[in-house]
């Protein structure tokens, strides 16, 4: 089993996350302090979190995701999900995520 | 009663690390009755929902319990999966199951387990009172 691991990168007000690993009640904490401590640190106009790394993830990522919107709105910024796996659009299509954080696709895997 | 063609149980602590642990063991036993890619993902998801609520929730993240799980396989390919603890149980296990219902305060935890649980299978069982602990049995059948 693969640990989560967050990756994140700032440039030109663009904090970007790439998640890996297992999401889980168990590892959701570990890389929330990362992810808290970077867009307090940067305060971000815009957030992007990667999710086509993730090998699995249930509402434990859920809340994982709503927990960080909300904290980047209060900010003033955006935050934007980027390349969720079709496991994690099923969980957020399932709790409405999709109508409230844009999600976009970027083909980037893909070829 | 119908036996099980084919069944494992599993004993483990409630610790949050076993979550991980729990989730695979069922999988991996899945495995062998060729199911799909969806089919694995789905019950490998609300199996992980079922352990993280007897550790949060049955036990209260107190050290000491125990999270029993059994998974058997009926002829029709039916696989029922219990997953039970000896916690706190639930006083209104009706408003749980709501979506979006949730005990916690932190804004961290979507309550959305059960709805997950119910969506991802094709029929969810709870058996629950206040100091009785919890059971929730998850049915669902492979193509």
């Amino acid at each position: 089993m693969e640990q989560a691991k967050v990756h994140s990168e700032y440039c030109n007000n663009i904090l970007y996350f790439r998640l890996t690993g297992e999401i889980d009640h168990h590892s959701a904490p570990l890389v929330r302090e990362q992810m808290d401590r970077d867009i307090y640190f940067f305060r971000p106009k815009n957030v992007i979190m990667a999710l086509d790394g993730i090998d699995f993830m249930d509402s434990s990522g859920l809340g994982l995701i709503l927990g960080r919107y909300t904290k980047i709105r209060d900010l003033q910024g955006s935050l934007k999900i980027e390349d969720p796996t079709p496991e994690i659009e099923k969980i957020l299509k399932l709790a409405g995520v999709d109508r409230l954080i844009p999600v976009v696709k970027t083909n980037k895997n893909c070829g | 009663m119908i036996k099980a063609e084919n069944q494992f149980e599993l004993t483990l602590p409630a610790l949050s690390e076993n979550e991980g642990f729990a989730r695979q063991c069922v999988s991996a036993f899945l495995l062998r009755f060729d199911p799909t890619v969806t089919e694995l993902a789905d019950l490998r998801t609300a199996v992980s929902e079922a352990v993280t609520n007897c550790v949060v929730h049955g036990y209260k993240g107190m050290s000491g319990g125990q999270i029993y799980i059994s998974v058997r396989c009926f002829a029709g390919r039916k696989v029922v999966i219990r997953i039970k603890d000896k916690g706190c149980g639930m006083a209104d296990p009706e408003k749980c199951r709501e979506p979006l219902y949730t005990t916690d305060t932190s804004g961290e935890r979507g309550g959305m387990g059960f709805a997950i649980m119910e969506s991802f299978t094709d029929q969810m069982k709870v058996k629950t009172g206040v100091g009785k602990g919890t059971t929730v049995t998850l049915v669902k059948k492979l193509s």
